[in-house]
C-alpha cells in the first residue's frame, strides 16, 4: 500500500496546486455562506454572531426582492424558449442552401456577437438605440415615432429577451448544422421515392431526427431558469426600469457589494444557489436519460 | 440531396436567400454602424447622418484614444491579464488532467479528488463571500484578483481529460517500459499530442480573460488597475464625466468628437483581438463541445 502510494506521488503531486487554489477560492467561500445565518462584522470575519434565519425573513418580506423573482424568471424563460427556436429556424433554412461557401458565410457572420462580451454588445446597443441612432432613425423612416428600448419599463424586459438572442442564437445554429448534416442523406432519397415534398420531409424526417439535439439543449439551459444575464442587465439597466428590469443578481450585487450588506446578500445568493444547483443536477441527469449525453 | 428546379422550389430559395440575407446583415450591420460612427466626425453622428459608411472621415477618436490616459493604461493590464492568466490556465489544466485520465487503481483516490473538482461547477459560494475571500487574502487591487479565483477551468480541465483518456494507452505504456516516469511522459511525449486540444482549452481561457469585466470592477478600488473591458464598461455611464477632467488640453479635440464617436473608436479597439481570434474560435469551439462529451 504505502509503495504503491510511493509510487503514484507524482501524480499526487502534480494535482496539489490545483487543489489548493480550488480550496481557497471555492471552498473556503461555500464555508463563507454561513454569514447568511449572521450578522456580518468584518472584524469578526466569518464568526460573526448568528441571527438565524432573519436575513432570509427579512429579504423575503421585501416587494423590491419579489419583483426580481419575477422578472427573472419572465426573461430567462423567454430566453431559454426564443434561444431555441430561433436557431433552429435559421439552421433549418440554412441547411437548404446548396452552395456550402455561401452556407458558411452565413454561419460566420452570425457566430460573431456571441464572443463579444456584453460590455461590447452594451456600447453598441446604446448607441443604435439611442434617440437618434440608427434603429430610431430607421423606424422615423416608416413614420415611428421614437422609442425608448431602455428607457421604457414595458419594453425593457423584450429589448433584453430580443438581444440576448440576437448574441447568441449563432451559437445553436451551429450545433444544430452539426446535428443536420449527419442525417443520412437516403433518408431523403427513400421519401422523394415515396412522393413525400420538401415540407413533408422536413416535418417527419429532419424534425424528428433533430429532436435529440433539441431536448439536449433545452434540457442544458434548465440550469441557467434563474440566470437572467447579469452581465446584460447590468450593463443596460437604470433605476427608470429596475422595475421590469431588476433580476435576482443585480439585486445581490447593488444590496451585497455596494451597499455592502454582506448577509443579506449572501441570503439571496444563498437562496438562487440552491435552487439553481438543483436545476442543474436535474438537467444533467434528464440529459443523461433522454440524450444519453454526459460530461463527466 | 435531390435537384429539383420546380419554380415553387425557385421561389423558395429565393425567400430563403432573402431572410437569411437580412438575418445576417442584422448580426453585422450594428457593428459596421459602429465603425463608421468612430470615424466619423461628432458634428456628423450629433446630426444623425451616419449609417455605414464615415462622415467627415476622421481619426480623431483613435488618436485620442491610443494617446495615452485610462484607455491605454488598462490595455496594458488586459493584455497581461490574459496572457499570464491563459498561461496559468493551461499550466494547471495539464497537471490536473493528467493524473485524473488514470484509473482508481492507477490513482489513488482518483474520483475523490475528481468530486472534489465537479462539486464547484454545480455549486459555488456565491457572489459576496468569494469576494470577501479575495479581501482577506489581501488581493485587491493586485492582478491576482484576476487569475488566481478561476485558475483552474474545470469544464476544460474535464475536456482535456476525456481527451487524453482517448489516446491510445500504449503510447504511454512503451515510455514507462523505457523508464520514462510520470513527468517525463507528460511533458515528453503526451504534450504534443495534447496541441489540438490545448488550443481549444486555450482559446476558451483567451476569451474568457479577455471578456471578463466584472472582477475587474469588484476587486480593483483603483481605477488605474482596471483591465480593458472595466475600463470600457465605466466608459458605458460616464463617457462625458472622464472627458472632462482628462484636463483643459483636450477641449479642442472635443470640438472634433463627442462621447458617441470616443466611445465607439474605443468599443471597437477593445473588441480588435477578439475579431482577430474568430476564425480559429470558430473551428475550435464546436470541437471543444465535440471532445467534451463522453461517447457511450
Amino acid at each position: 500500500m504505502l509503495r504503491k502510494l510511493k509510487q503514484q506521488s507524482p501524480y499526487h503531486l502534480m494535482l496539489i496546486p490545483s487543489l489548493v487554489l480550488v480550496f481557497i477560492f471555492s471552498y473556503i467561500p461555500f464555508y463563507g455562506l454561513v454569514i447568511a445565518f449572521q450578522k456580518y462584522n468584518p472584524g469578526l470575519g466569518f464568526n460573526s454572531p448568528w441571527v438565524g434565519w432573519d436575513n432570509f425573513s427579512h429579504v423575503f418580506s421585501q416587494p423590491n426582492f419579489i419583483r426580481t423573482i419575477w422578472n427573472t424568471l419572465y426573461m430567462s424563460i423567454f430566453k431559454i424558449i426564443g434561444g431555441i427556436i430561433v436557431p433552429v429556424i435559421f439552421a433549418l433554412l440554412l441547411n437548404e442552401v446548396v452552395r456550402s461557401s455561401i452556407k458558411r458565410t452565413f454561419q460566420t457572420l452570425v457566430y460573431i456577437p456571441n464572443f463579444l462580451s456584453w460590455v461590447i454588445m452594451a456600447g453598441i446597443m446604446l448607441d443604435i438605440l439611442s434617440a437618434d441612432g440608427i434603429i430610431n432613425s430607421f423606424l422615423g423612416v416608416f413614420g415611428v415615432e421614437k422609442i425608448s428600448f431602455l428607457g421604457t419599463p414595458s419594453i425593457f424586459p423584450w429589448t433584453m429577451i430580443v438581444s440576448d438572442i440576437w448574441k447568441g442564437f449563432g451559437f445553436g445554429t451551429v450545433v444544430y448544422l452539426a446535428a443536420l448534416t449527419s442525417i443520412d442523406p437516403g433518408l431523403y432519397e427513400a421519401a422523394v421515392i415515396d412522393g413525400a415534398k420538401r415540407w413533408k420531409q422536413t416535418l417527419y424526417i429532419t424534425l424528428p431526427l433533430l429532436m435529440p439535439t433539441i431536448v439536449l439543449m433545452t434540457v442544458l439551459s434548465l440550469g441557467n431558469v434563474l440566470n437572467a444575464g447579469f452581465d446584460q442587465i447590468y450593463n443596460l439597466y437604470s433605476p427608470v426600469v429596475y422595475q421590469t428590469g431588476d433580476i435576482i443578481d443585480t439585486y445581490v450585487y447593488r444590496l451585497g457589494i455596494q451597499q455592502a450588506q454582506y448577509s443579506i446578500g449572501t441570503a439571496v445568493g444563498l437562496f438562487k444557489s440552491i435552487i439553481s444547483t438543483i436545476l442543474m443536477a436535474l438537467s444533467y441527469f434528464l440529459a443523461y436519460r433522454v440524450a444519453g449525453y454526459r460530461i463527466f | 440531396m435531390i435537384n429539383d428546379k420546380s419554380i415553387g422550389r425557385r421561389l423558395f430559395h429565393i425567400v430563403n436567400y432573402t431572410v437569411l440575407m437580412i438575418i445576417s446583415l442584422l448580426c453585422i450591420l450594428p457593428f459596421i454602424n459602429l465603425l463608421a460612427v468612430s470615424f466619423s466626425s461628432s458634428a456628423a453622428v450629433s446630426a444623425g447622418s451616419v449609417t455605414f459608411w464615415p462622415v467627415e472621415f476622421t481619426t480623431k477618436a483613435y488618436e485620442f484614444a491610443l494617446s495615452g490616459g485610462a484607455f491605454y493604461s488598462s490595455l496594458w493590464v488586459a493584455i497581461k491579464r490574459t496572457l499570464l492568466g491563459t498561461f496559468i490556465n493551461l499550466a494547471l489544466i495539464v497537471l490536473t488532467a493528467y493524473p485524473l485520465s488514470k484509473s482508481k487503481q492507477k490513482l489513488m483516490g482518483r474520483n475523490v479528488y475528481m468530486g472534489f473538482f465537479i462539486v464547484t461547477m454545480l455549486f459555488n459560494g456565491g457572489l459576496i463571500p468569494t469576494y470577501l475571500v479575495v479581501v482577506k487574502m489581501g488581493l485587491i487591487d493586485s492582478i491576482w484578483s484576476l487569475i488566481l479565483p478561476g485558475a483552474l477551468p474545470v469544464f476544460s480541465m474535464v475536456i482535456l481529460m476525456n481527451f487524453i483518456r482517448g489516446l491510445p494507452e500504449e503510447i504511454e505504456e512503451s515510455a514507462i517500459i523505457d523508464g520514462a516516469g510520470p513527468v517525463q511522459v507528460l511533458f515528453r511525449i503526451l504534450l504534443p499530442l495534447l496541441k489540438p486540444a490545448l488550443a481549444t482549452v486555450g482559446l476558451f481561457s483567451i476569451v474568457a480573460h479577455w471578456n471578463s469585466w466584472f472582477d475587474g470592477i469588484i476587486y480593483m478600488n483603483n481605477p488605474a488597475n482596471y483591465p480593458l473591458q472595466s475600463y470600457l464598461q465605466t466608459l458605458l455611464q460616464s463617457f462625458e464625466q472622464i472627458m472632462l477632467k482628462s484636463g483643459s488640453d483636450y477641449t479642442q479635440l472635443l470640438s472634433m468628437m463627442n462621447a458617441r464617436t470616443g466611445r465607439a473608436a474605443q468599443m471597437f479597439l477593445g473588441a480588435i483581438p477578439i475579431l482577430l481570434v474568430y476564425p480559429f474560435l470558430q473551428k475550435y469551439f464546436t470541437k471543444g463541445l465535440v471532445l467534451g462529451s463522453v461517447k457511450g
